[in-house]
């Protein structure tokens, strides 16, 4: 096999494994459209990094935190439903994102690759920064995950017992901007979101327990990126949107499948 | 404060009420939900919140719960009071797979004999592996006093289930209530829809309308006259039913109170 395919299979099967867990919780509490925004705003922390001379990651992270804040602030408000607020941030920082890019006369942006993604371009660089940014993601997750859940399913409960739930968001928020942050470069930014939540989406039929859907969601999610893959050196199709097509492939096989209860 | 408290705290280690607000105030925008309401909760005790609706029942609730933060007054707590909070209902998302028993486990690090015997408790052993979304709303709230339960609670707080929950489950829900009372010496506090199934089960009614209208034993609050204000004619019937209530007359089911009944002005 060539050099550049295993390094695309070692970071999206990476992506793939941290997307599972995250993708259910992001299913779980109906945030797939937050995701979406968070994505979408990743552009401008990409430039703002360049602008900056930090680390384009650090800049995405930033960016996704300022604008999870705003979300909340605006949401506290109550005049406008959430899925316009989220519409208005989504849409505004993309645009924002790309005209900031606009600026930045001296720099050659592969603008391509950061909206969908270049896994057949995969550096050292990058899988390191998959798997050290996807342990500390995974780990947050782990120490998280009874509260989380519980967060999950009812706030008021949660706060009763004494857990600290805006705290417990705004850390979920930061985990999804973290995977954010690391996928970005390999399935792209308006692509992302699809690997969290249509392995999870695919998973919940046969899953009876949290933690089963999250680990079915990583294992479909390896197997749609080991699919898409191979599929795009076969036909030279586009690598990021190859995935997400077999990705949504396997939903629809799975949705298929008759389940005896 | 104003409210009497009966002399029923024997079992307490401490003196005083488990909860208690002073002069509590919470105002929505412009509208003054609660004004100025005192209210205690002592050891042992029931205390059966009832009102129109829109009085601020489930408000007061919630403030001494913690989710409402008071705009006046304060809402006190005996130091590490353990409170059990029964929610009037709880739909978990269909994409979440959760058994009741899991469920159970997701609020504290518990045992599973724990969760066996909080399940025994409430009556709901058979339901452990079930889904959480497949049980009905009567199961749930039997679920829900026994996620409470897991909690030790010395307080346990429920916002009564209004139409959720048929006749009869309301019927068991109280009697497992009493039962959980009776052998762990808990408070509880109670809001109540339905008149009729609570006067003969409570130690103390506060009769509330943004403020508190009145408050005290069942049969005493069914003489006041704000209580007949609020509730008019349907106060006498119930005045009568509770005064017989220690006779075992029960069979008088046809009392509807009227929810939206007239205002009064203390």
């Amino acid at each position: 096999m060539d050099d550049f395919l295993i390094r695309a299979l070692i970071a999206g099967g990476g992506i793939a494994l941290l997307a599972g867990p995250l993708g259910s919780f992001v299913v779980w509490r109906r945030m797939a459209y937050f995701g979406d925004t968070l994505a979408h705003s990743a552009l401008l922390g990409v430039t703002l990094g360049f602008l900056l001379g930090v680390n384009p990651m650090v800049g995405v992270m930033a960016v996704c935190v300022a604008l999870a804040l705003a979300l909340v602030a605006l949401q506290r408000r109550r005049t406008l439903a959430a899925d316009t607020l989220l519409g208005i941030l989504s849409h505004g920082s993309l645009s924002l994102g790309l005209v900031a890019l606009a600026f930045l006369e001296t720099l050659r942006v592969d603008l391509m690759a950061y909206l969908f993604g270049d896994i057949l371009s995969v550096t050292d660089g990058d899988l390191m920064a998959i798997y050290g940014g996807g342990a500390v993601a995974l780990t947050g997750l782990a120490l998280l995950w009874r509260r989380l859940l519980a967060v999950t399913v009812d706030e008021d409960l949660a706060r009763v017992e004494g857990m600290p739930v805006d705290a417990l968001r705004l850390a979920f928020m930061l985990l999804i901007a973290l995977v954010i942050a690391i996928a970005m470069k390999i399935v792209g930014i308006l692509l992302i979101t699809s690997l969290l939540i249509i392995p999870a989406a695919a998973a919940r039929r046969f899953a009876r327990t949290p933690e089963g859907m999250a680990a079915l969601a990583s294992v479909l999610g390896v197997v749609a990126v080991i699919a898409g893959l191979l599929a795009s050196l076969n036909w030279d199709l586009p690598g990021g949107p190859s995935v997400v097509v077999a990705a949504a492939a396997l939903f629809l096989l799975g949705s298929l499948v008759p389940l005896r209860r | 404060m104003s409210i009497p408290h009966p002399n029923r705290d024997t079992s307490a280690l401490f003196a005083g009420p488990l909860a208690w607000t002073e002069d509590l105030t919470v105002r929505f925008g412009r509208r003054t939900v609660l004004d100025r309401v005192n209210v205690a909760v002592q050891p042992g005790e029931v205390v059966t919140l009832i009102g129109p609706n829109g009085a601020g029942k489930t408000t007061l609730v919630r403030a001494v719960l913690g989710l409402v933060a008071p705009d006046g007054g304060r809402v006190l707590r005996r130091p590490n009071l353990r409170i059990g909070y029964m929610p009037q209902k709880l739909s978990v998302d269909q994409t979440l797979p959760l058994t009741v028993r899991r469920f159970l486990a997701l609020w504290r690090p518990v045992t599973a004999d724990r969760v066996e015997a909080a399940l025994e408790e409430a009556g709901v052993a058979r339901l452990a592996d079930s889904a959480v979304q497949t049980i009905s709303g009567g199961e749930m709230q039997r679920v829900l006093l026994a996620r409470a339960l897991l909690g030790d609670p010395d307080l346990l707080v429920l916002d009564e289930p209004d139409q959720a929950v048929d006749v009869h489950g309301q019927a068991e829900l109280f009697h497992r209530i009493a039962q959980v009372r009776q052998r762990r010496g808990c408070g509880v506090l109670l809001v109540s829809h339905d008149l009729h199934t609570v006067m003969a089960r409570t130690d103390r009614v506060v009769c509330l309308n943004g403020h508190v209208c009145c408050s005290g034993r069942p049969e005493d609050v069914s003489r006041h006259p704000e209580y007949h204000a609020l509730f008019g004619g349907h106060a006498g019937d119930l005045a009568v039913y509770v005064h017989h209530h220690d006779h075992a007359h029960a069979e008088d089911g046809k009392v509807v109170p009227d929810h939206d009944g007239g205002c009064c002005h203390g």
